[in-house]
C-alpha cells in the first residue's frame, strides 16, 4: 500500500502512451534555437507546439530590457506584493496594461493560472453565480472551485443555452458572472462573443472573458476578441496571459468597474504568492509594446494559420472550424495519434499530442499552433510532414471531411 | 411536485438511449463506472437532464453524484425548490 496507489489507473495510462517511442507528456528539449526551432533527443525539430504566437521570446530588445533589470534590480522579489511592496516595474506593466485595453484597472498576477484562481475566487461569492462555459480551461474550473459562488454550466460557445440558463436564475438574489474564452486551446474555435454578450446585456449579468489565447492575436489593435467582435464595453473583465503572445510569464486583469483595486487586499492568489521578478515584468513591457505597435506581426501570425489550416484540410484531416493560430487535427483512434506524434516528432516537426478526456470531443487531437516566426517554408514542411505520416500510418478519415466555413464572427483578424 | 419515481424512469430512459447495449439500468446503477460513460459523455448527459427537467445543476452537487437514484435525488430538489 502506498499513499499514491490511487493513481495506479493513471499511471498505467502515461506510461503506455510512452511505450511507442518519446512520451508526448514528458518531453524534453534539449536546446531550443530560436522561437521555432529546438533540439529533442539530438533532433532539430520546428517548434510547432507552442503558444509563442508572436515569437516574441527572443525579440532583441525583450531580452537586453530584461538583461538590464536583472543586473540593476536582481534576479527576484523573494515577497509578495502586499506583504514585502511593489517594485516600480509591476506597477508600470498595470499601467501600459490598462492603457493598451484602454481600461481604468489593471492588475498583474504571476501566472495566468493564478489570475483566473485570483479573480474567480474572489470576484463573485457565497450567494453569487458563476456560469461557466462546459469547454473551460482547467484555470477556471479551479477558480470556481476556489471560491464560494454557485457554479453552473452551459453548453460551449452557445448563446441560447447560457440564455436558459440565465434566465432560470432570474428573481434569484446575488450576482451572475459569465465566464468564456475568447480562443479556446484545444480546438482554435473563437466564442461567439457578440451574441454571448447580447445575452449578458439583456438578462443583466456580469461578463468575463479570457483572451489568453487572443490577446495579440484578434482584433484590429490586437486586444483580442473583444476587440474584434466590437463588445468591449459589455466586457467587464478581461483576464489573461503573458506566457503566451507576450512570450514571458504572469497573467492579468483589466477592468473599469469602480472599486477595483479592493481585490489587491481580498484575492488570495494575488496576496499569498511571490510577485513577478524584474527581469520578467521587462520582458513582458517590451512585448507588450511590440504587440502594439508591430501589426505586421499579426497580419503574419493570419497568413500562417491560414496557411497551416488550408494545407491541412486539403489533406484531408478534420481541423477545427475556424482558422486560427491553434490548429488541431482530429483522429479516430488514441494509438494511431500517438504513433503520428512520434512519426512527426521523428520527422522533424514538434507539436502537442491532447487525449480525451483532456480534449473537447472525446477524440484524441494533434494540436499545432502557429507564430509570426514561422517561415513559409516551415508550415509548409510540417504540411509535408503531415502528408506523409497520416499516409504512412492510416490516419486519413475514411470519408470526405466536413468543411465548415467560419461564422461571420469568427475571423481570426 | 415531480415524483422521484417519474423523475426516475425519465434518467433511465435517457442514460438507456445513452448507452442501448448496457444491461438492465436501475436505480441504483452507478453511471460512470457501470455505464463506462467518458466525462464528456456524461456531461453530455447531464446537460441534457438540465434541459429536460428545466433546471442548472450546480458543479459541486454533481460532484457528488454517483447512482441514478443520487442524480433522482438532486432533480426532485432543484424541480421542487424552483416551483415551490
Ligand atoms: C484559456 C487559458 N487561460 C489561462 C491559462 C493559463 O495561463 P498561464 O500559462 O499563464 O498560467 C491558459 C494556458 O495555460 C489558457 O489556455
Amino acid at each position: 500500500m502506498s499513499i499514491l496507489d490511487k493513481f495506479e489507473q493513471l499511471r498505467h495510462t502515461f506510461e503506455r502512451v510512452g511505450s511507442g517511442g518519446h512520451n508526448p507528456f514528458s518531453v524534453a528539449f534539449d536546446r531550443i534555437d530560436s522561437a521555432t526551432e529546438g533540439v529533442v533527443d539530438g533532433r532539430r525539430v520546428i517548434l510547432l507546439g507552442t503558444n509563442n504566437y508572436l515569437g516574441l521570446t527572443f525579440d532583441a530588445h525583450g531580452i537586453e530590457e530584461s538583461v538590464r533589470a536583472v543586473q540593476t534590480q536582481g534576479t527576484g522579489t523573494t515577497g509578495s506584493r502586499v506583504a514585502n511592496g511593489s517594485y516600480a516595474g509591476h506597477r508600470q506593466l498595470e499601467h501600459d496594461l490598462a492603457a493598451f485595453f484602454g481600461r481604468r484597472h489593471g492588475m498583474v498576477f504571476s501566472t495566468g493560472y493564478q489570475a483566473n484562481l485570483g479573480m474567480l475566487s474572489t470576484v463573485v461569492g457565497r450567494g453569487d453565480h458563476l456560469i461557466l462555459d462546459s469547454d473551460s480551461h482547467a484555470s477556471i474550473y479551479d477558480g470556481a472551485r476556489l471560491g464560494h459562488a454557485e457554479v453552473i454550466r452551459f453548453r460551449h460557445s452557445d448563446p441560447e443555452d447560457l440564455y436558459k440558463r440565465l434566465r432560470r436564475l432570474q428573481g434569484t438574489p446575488g450576482s451572475k458572472l459569465v465566464v468564456v474564452e475568447g480562443i479556446y486551446s484545444m480546438l482554435g474555435d473563437v466564442a461567439p462573443l457578440r451574441e454571448i454578450a447580447a445575452v449578458k446585456r439583456e438578462m443583466g449579468a456580469y461578463l468575463m472573458v479570457d483572451e489568453a489565447h487572443s490577446m495579440g492575436v484578434l482584433g484590429e489593435h490586437g486586444r483580442g476578441l473583444a476587440e474584434a467582435a466590437g463588445v468591449e464595453a459589455d466586457v467587464d473583465f478581461i483576464v489573461g496571459t503573458f506566457s503566451k503572445s507576450l512570450g514571458s510569464v504572469g497573467g492579468f486583469c483589466v477592468s473599469d468597474i469602480e472599486g477595483f483595486d479592493i481585490l489587491r487586499v481580498a484575492s488570495r492568489p494575488y496576496m499569498f504568492t511571490a510577485s513577478l521578478p524584474p527581469a520578467v515584468i521587462a520582458s513582458t513591457r517590451s512585448a507588450l509594446q511590440r504587440l502594439a505597435e508591430d501589426k505586421a506581426l499579426r497580419t503574419r501570425l493570419n497568413d500562417n494559420a491560414h496557411r497551416l489550416h488550408g494545407g491541412l484540410q486539403r489533406l484531408g484531416l478534420h481541423v477545427g472550424p475556424h482558422v486560427s493560430p491553434v490548429v488541431s487535427v482530429e483522429l479516430e483512434d488514441v494509438e494511431v495519434a500517438v504513433r503520428c506524434w512520434n512519426a512527426l516528432l521523428d520527422g522533424g516537426i514538434y507539436l502537442n499530442l491532447a487525449l480525451p478526456p483532456a480534449t473537447p470531443t472525446s477524440r484524441p487531437l494533434l494540436r499545432a499552433s502557429v507564430s509570426a516566426a514561422h517561415s513559409p517554408q516551415q508550415i509548409d514542411a510540417a504540411i509535408e510532414q503531415f502528408a506523409r505520416v497520416t499516409r504512412e500510418l492510416g490516419a486519413l478519415p475514411a470519408e470526405a471531411p466536413q468543411i465548415d466555413f467560419a461564422p461571420a464572427h469568427a475571423s481570426a483578424g | 411536485m415531480k415524483q422521484i419515481s417519474e423523475i426516475r424512469e425519465q434518467i433511465i430512459s435517457g442514460l438507456a438511449q445513452a448507452r442501448p447495449d448496457a444491461p438492465d439500468i436501475n436505480g441504483s446503477t452507478r453511471i460512470v463506472q457501470d455505464l463506462e460513460l467518458d466525462s464528456v459523455a456524461v456531461m453530455d448527459f447531464i446537460l441534457s437532464v438540465e434541459d429536460r427537467f428545466d433546471i442548472s445543476i450546480p458543479l459541486d452537487r454533481v460532484a457528488d453524484i454517483v447512482t441514478v437514484d443520487d442524480l433522482a435525488r438532486v432533480v426532485e430538489g432543484l424541480c421542487n425548490a424552483e416551483r415551490a
